[in-house]
This record gives structure tokens, C-alpha cells and sequence, in this order.
């Protein structure tokens, strides 16, 4: 007990986030082994676990590094295609551990390289250019994928950005990305169990980032670049470590999110994808992490749970947008609120030391 | 002569992204943040027209003139609620408010209106243009576009730099800080800044839908999102530049449709933009600013 005490408070506290992810594991299991659960919640536990790393992800860029960045869908986009595609061409031949392990391993590179690619502008920009980029980003990732078709055939990989004729395939040919059609006929292979891991694993990455060196040199860039700058903190390097994590996970997120569907299409991941992500980390609390995994966990399950209230969902995710930072960001909200808390701390005094009042 | 008929639907496509960036340009410049509801009050001002012009019959002036007033409401009304209380907060708190004021007014138009696509009738009345013994039609819905265009560019061009309230506007726009301490009256500028960008976001509606006819929640997204590159292309802030920037990515949109492929053509647009703001991160005609300690 008393070792537990003397522990640092950001490691209790990481602690008590993996406690809540294997708490819910074995929630989770000991309901399913009693078939307590419903179809409907079941199908809805690997999208849980893709969109908490999706939004732990996110919440790296925008709330350690304080960038918005509008194209998270499209590393997980790159991530999905990446992967399946390993998965489809690898499942048939290798073990299906090796080959999930391989689908999960290129579906992360491939979204790293993007998020290089994406990250050279980053260094140039911030703020709102910064957030259009990756928008546009997201755009063009969508866009290709869905004018993309390619195939294989026993003279080689052909590629086309017209139509699948245009490939020119053999009659032996496979098609493997058929335009907006996308990947086809994937034999599923993600399950929770997969999923709950992925989780833990970058909670482990991204915990440990933020309270290493690296990740308090992330903070400081964000709270004062030129700041940081000045007392020799390399700004380029750490804001692309940041960023290409971020995107490294959104990746893997896409890998674990299309394995677990027998169709993988682009259009699945766009703007809107993007901005759901952005709801589940504003509502959890910019910069903090287990309020990411709450709140992707609590709003992928509650719209299953409130279908009446389907037509009006995105309407509320819109007004939570504008309150939450209204309430939390303007200045004069933050100054009412301290009124208010100094209001109750002062009664509360008053309640404990009733004698003081007296004279 | 075919590449001449892409040239010119690619220039009127411009203007109306040109009017749209405008709105983009000035709030930027002056309020110092994106607006990305922008694009949708479009979609707004293009539901009023419908209504008004297309099941009331209403003249299509009149309609026009009732959508700028609407969208002057609700582009002032937005920044007072959404906007003003978050002035002075961090530039990710206020571009996370905006994308939630585009995403609300697209959901309020999907319960108003349902997401089904309405067929737009065009306002405007003009005749199309016959040259070279038919073998080039010019629209009428191209030529009102572009003339629209010009017009209203000049008359902002002098409004700023010939009226008292234009000053207020440049004022703001180079130190908001100090036109406050000389007298200007900040908030009723970047009012006014607004209902200048949602009005000319209301004639930019009524042009866009009058050439691409289709009107769903979305319309205004896209348009509104390829208007920013525009205004960042030209130079964001810089009024001249937003014409430029517009005209020049009506025309690359267009005619990498024509040549290149429908399917791409946004990807290519965005591929625009990443490329400005890598070789030139203030634009064609922007200036540029230093930033002190």
C-alpha cells in the first residue's frame, strides 16, 4: 500500500485509465460468456475500440501538440487500405496470426509515411492553415481511393485511375481495389479481444510520450513555440513525432476498424468521420487522454442505444461542439466560473467554522 | 474552341468561388478567424431563393434581396453568439466552434428541409449567347455570374478604401488593438464585416445554384471549403487576392475535369493549395507577417 502511494501522480493516474480498459474487457467477456449481450452492442465492440484509438490519437495532435488537424479519417483511411490489402493477399498462404500481425504492421507504416508527408507542411504552418491542410488532405485521400482500381494477374500488378477495364487484367487477373466498390469479399478477422489490445497499446505509447522528455518538450512548443525554440527544444523534430505517431495510430485504428467488415469502402472515411473523432475528444477534454476513451467509448455505444434520437444526433454533436468550448475557452465564461466556485468555496468555509461568524 | 467553352465555365465557377472568398478573405482579415460556417450560410441563402423564387414566385430581385437579408441576420447573429465570446480565447477553441456552427446550420437544414436533393430554378432570366456560328454557347447564368463578379469586387475595392466604415475595417484588420484606442468601434466592425461576407455569400448562392442546380444541406460545404483555397491561393486578407485566387481555381477545377478526370478534380484542387502554402505560404498577392516575440 504504501508503495502504491509513493508512486508519481501521472503514473497513478495512467494506472487507473488501464484500469478502466481491462475493467471493461472483463466486463465485457464475463457478459458475453453469460450471452447477456445484445446483437447490436456486440457488433458495436471493435468499432469502440478503433474509435478510442482514433480519439487518444487525435488528442496527441490537438491537445498535447495544439494543432487541429480535420484529416484523421484519412490516415485511417491509408491504415485500412494499406492493411486489408496485406490481409487479402496474405490470409489464403501465412498463418493468420503472422498475416493480421503484418496487416496491422504495414497499415501503421503506410499511415506514417502519409503523416510525413502531411508533416512537412505542418512545419511550415499552424493554426488555420494548418487545420485546412490536413482537411484537404483528408479529401485527397478519399478522392484517389475512389477513383483507385487495381488488380493482379500472372504478368504483375496493374493499376488504374479510370475504371477497372482500363487495368487491362489477363482473364486470370484478381481484382483487389475496385474503385469506389473498394476491397471486397475480406474475410473478417478483428474481434475484441484484438481491439482491447490495440487500445492498450496506445495508451502505453501515448501515455508514456506525454510524460516522457520528448513529450514535455510537445507541451512546451505548444504553449509557446518561440519560447521553446529559445531554450534549444527542436521544434521540427517533436511536432513531427507527434504528428506521425498520431497518425501511425489512426492507421492501425483503420486496420482494426475494416478488418471487422467484409467491405472496405473510402467513403466510409471522411470529413464527417473526421469531426466525429474531433467530438469525442472535445467532449472528453482537450489534452486529456482518459476523457478520450470515455467519451469515444459512451457515444459510439449511446446512438445504438437511442435510435429514436438518430435524426437529431449529429445536431446535438454539433451544439456540444459550440458550448463546450464557448463554456470552457471564453474568457468571460472562465471568469463567471471562478465567481461561482469561489461563491461555494467561501459557503463551505462558513458551514465549517460556524464559531468565526459570531462577533 | 472546346477548350475555350471549359476556359470560360471555368472562369464563371471562379467568380462564384471569388464571391464566396471574399467573405472568407474579409472576416479573416479582420476577425482573425476562419469561418467555416461560411459555405453553409450559402446553402441557406439558396434555401431562402428556393423557396421564395421557386414555390412562392416570388421576383427573382426580390428573392435575392431577401436571402441577403437572411443571411445578413444570421451571419451577424453567428458571431455575436458563437463568435464574439471567444474573441480573445486560443485560435483551436474558436476553429472548433466554427466547425461546429457549419455542422449545426447543415443539421438544421436536414430536419428543416430533409437531405433529399431539391431541384433549383435558375433566377437568372438572360438568354444564352451563340458565337462562331454556334459552335461556342456562352450561358446566360456565365455572363451574370462573372459581370456579378467584377461588380461587386470594384464596389468593395472603393467601400473600403473611400468610406469611413471601409478605414474602420483596414484599422481593425492591421492592429485591432490600437483602432480601438483611436476610436474605431471594434465589435461594430467585425459586425459589419460579417454582414458584408454572409451578404455577398447570398448573391454567391443564387449564382452557384443557378448554374450547378442541385440544392441538398451539403451544397454549401464543398463550394465554401475550395473558397478558402481560393482566398489562401490569392492571399488570404488581400481583397484583389481573392479574385485571383478564385478565377485561377475555377479554371484549374474546370479544366482538370475536362482533361485529367472528374473523379480527381477535388484531389487536385486541395493538391493546389498544399502546393501554394508550401512554396508560398502567403498566397499570390498576401503579405507577409512577422511574427515577434
Amino acid at each position: 500500500m504504501t508503495k502504491l502511494k509513493n508512486l508519481k501522480k501521472s503514473t497513478k493516474s495512467n494506472l487507473i485509465t488501464f484500469g478502466i480498459v481491462i475493467l471493461f474487457y472483463i466486463v465485457v467477456q464475463i457478459l458475453s460468456g453469460a450471452d447477456l449481450l445484445t446483437s447490436s452492442f456486440s457488433g458495436q465492440l471493435v468499432p469502440i475500440c478503433a474509435y478510442v484509438v482514433l480519439a487518444v490519437s487525435l488528442n496527441l495532435t490537438v491537445g498535447i501538440l495544439g494543432e487541429l488537424s480535420l484529416g484523421h479519417a484519412g490516415f485511417m483511411s491509408v491504415g485500412a487500405f494499406a492493411g486489408t490489402l496485406v490481409w487479402v493477399l496474405l490470409c489464403e498462404t501465412a498463418p493468420a496470426w503472422l498475416a493480421l500481425i503484418l496487416a496491422f504492421v504495414v497499415g501503421g507504416i503506410a499511415a506514417g509515411l502519409f503523416g510525413v508527408v502531411v508533416g512537412v507542411p505542418v512545419l511550415r504552418l499552424s493554426g488555420d492553415y494548418l487545420a485546412i491542410v490536413t482537411l484537404a488532405f483528408g479529401e485527397i485521400v478519399k478522392n484517389f481511393m475512389n477513383a483507385c482500381y487495381l488488380g493482379y494477374d500472372s504478368t504483375g500488378i496493374h493499376f488504374s485511375l479510370k475504371d477497372s477495364a482500363s487495368m487491362g487484367l489477363a482473364d486470370d487477373g484478381v481484382v483487389l481495389i475496385n474503385g469506389a466498390m473498394g476491397i471486397t469479399g475480406v474475410t473478417k478477422a478483428s474481434n475484441f479481444t484484438i481491439g482491447i489490445v490495440l487500445v492498450l497499446i496506445t495508451l502505453i505509447v501515448v501515455l508514456n510520450l506525454i510524460h516522457s522528455r520528448a513529450g514535455r518538450a510537445i507541451t512546451a512548443i505548444r504553449d509557446n513555440e518561440i519560447a521553446a525554440q529559445s531554450i534549444g527544444i527542436q521544434i521540427t523534430r517533436y511536432k513531427l513525432m507527434a504528428f506521425i505517431t498520431s497518425a501511425v495510430f489512426a492507421g492501425l485504428a483503420g486496420v482494426l476498424y475494416s478488418l471487422n467488415f467484409s467491405t472496405l469502402v473510402a467513403k466510409k472515411f471522411d470529413y464527417n468521420t473526421s469531426i466525429l473523432i474531433l467530438v469525442f475528444v472535445v467532449l472528453g477534454g482537450i489534452g486529456n487522454i482518459r476523457g478520450s476513451v470515455i467519451a469515444a467509448a459512451i457515444l459510439t455505444v449511446l446512438p445504438e442505444l437511442l435510435r429514436s434520437m438518430n435524426d437529431y444526433r449529429m445536431l446535438i454533436y454539433a451544439i456540444v461542439l459550440i458550448v463546450m468550448m464557448i463554456f470552457n475557452q471564453s474568457p468571460q465564461m472562465i471568469a463567471w466560473r471562478k465567481r461561482i466556485a469561489e461563491r461555494f468555496a467561501a459557503r463551505r468555509a462558513k458551514g465549517k467554522h460556524p464559531t468565526k461568524e459570531v462577533g | 474552341m472546346q477548350f475555350l467553352s471549359y476556359l470560360i465555365n471555368g472562369i464563371s465557377l471562379g467568380s462564384v468561388y471569388a464571391l464566396i472568398a471574399l467573405g472568407y478573405t474579409m472576416v479573416y482579415g479582420i476577425a482573425k478567424m476562419l469561418n467555416f460556417a461560411h459555405g453553409d450560410v450559402i446553402m441557406i441563402g439558396s434555401y431562402v431563393i428556393f423557396f421564395a423564387f421557386g414555390s412562392f414566385g416570388l421576383n427573382p430581385i426580390l428573392s435575392i434581396v431577401l436571402s441577403m437579408v437572411v443571411c445578413t441576420i444570421l451571419g451577424v447573429t453567428l458571431e455575436r453568439v458563437a463568435y464574439r465570446p471567444l474573441r480573445e480565447a486560443p485560435s483551436l477553441a474558436v476553429l472548433i466552434t466554427a466547425i461546429g456552427v457549419s455542422y449545426l446550420l447543415q443539421q438544421v437544414a436536414q430536419l428543416l428541409w430533409t437531405s433529399s436533393p431539391k431541384s433549383f430554378q435558375s433566377v437568372v432570366g438572360l438568354a444564352p449567347i451563340s458565337l462562331f456560328n454556334g459552335e461556342l454557347t456562352i450561358s446566360g447564368e456565365t455572363i451574370v455570374t462573372i459581370v456579378a463578379c467584377v461588380v461587386i469586387m470594384v464596389g468593395l475595392i472603393w467601400f473600403v478604401n473611400h468610406t469611413p466604415a471601409g478605414h474602420a475595417m483596414l484599422a481593425v484588420s492591421e492592429d485591432r488593438g490600437a483602432a480601438q484606442l483611436m476610436g474605431v468601434n471594434v465589435n461594430a466592425t467585425i459586425s459589419l464585416t460579417f454582414a458584408i461576407g454572409s451578404a455577398l455569400a447570398a448573391v454567391a448562392g443564387a449564382l452557384l445554384c443557378s448554374s450547378y442546380p442541385t440544392l441538398q444541406p451539403t451544397t454549401g460545404a464543398m463550394p465554401g471549403i475550395k473558397a478558402f483555397v481560393a482566398a489562401v491561393f490569392g492571399g488570404i486578407g488581400s481583397i484583389p487576392g481573392a479574385f485571383l485566387g478564385g478565377i485561377l481555381l475555377g479554371i484549374i477545377e474546370n479544366l482538370s475535369k475536362a482533361y485529367i478526370s472528374t473523379q480527381l478534380s477535388d484531389a487536385i484542387v486541395f493538391l493546389v493549395l498544399i502546393i501554394v502554402l508550401l512554396v508560398k505560404p502567403t498566397g499570390l498577392l498576401g503579405k507577409k507577417v512577422n511574427v515577434k516575440v
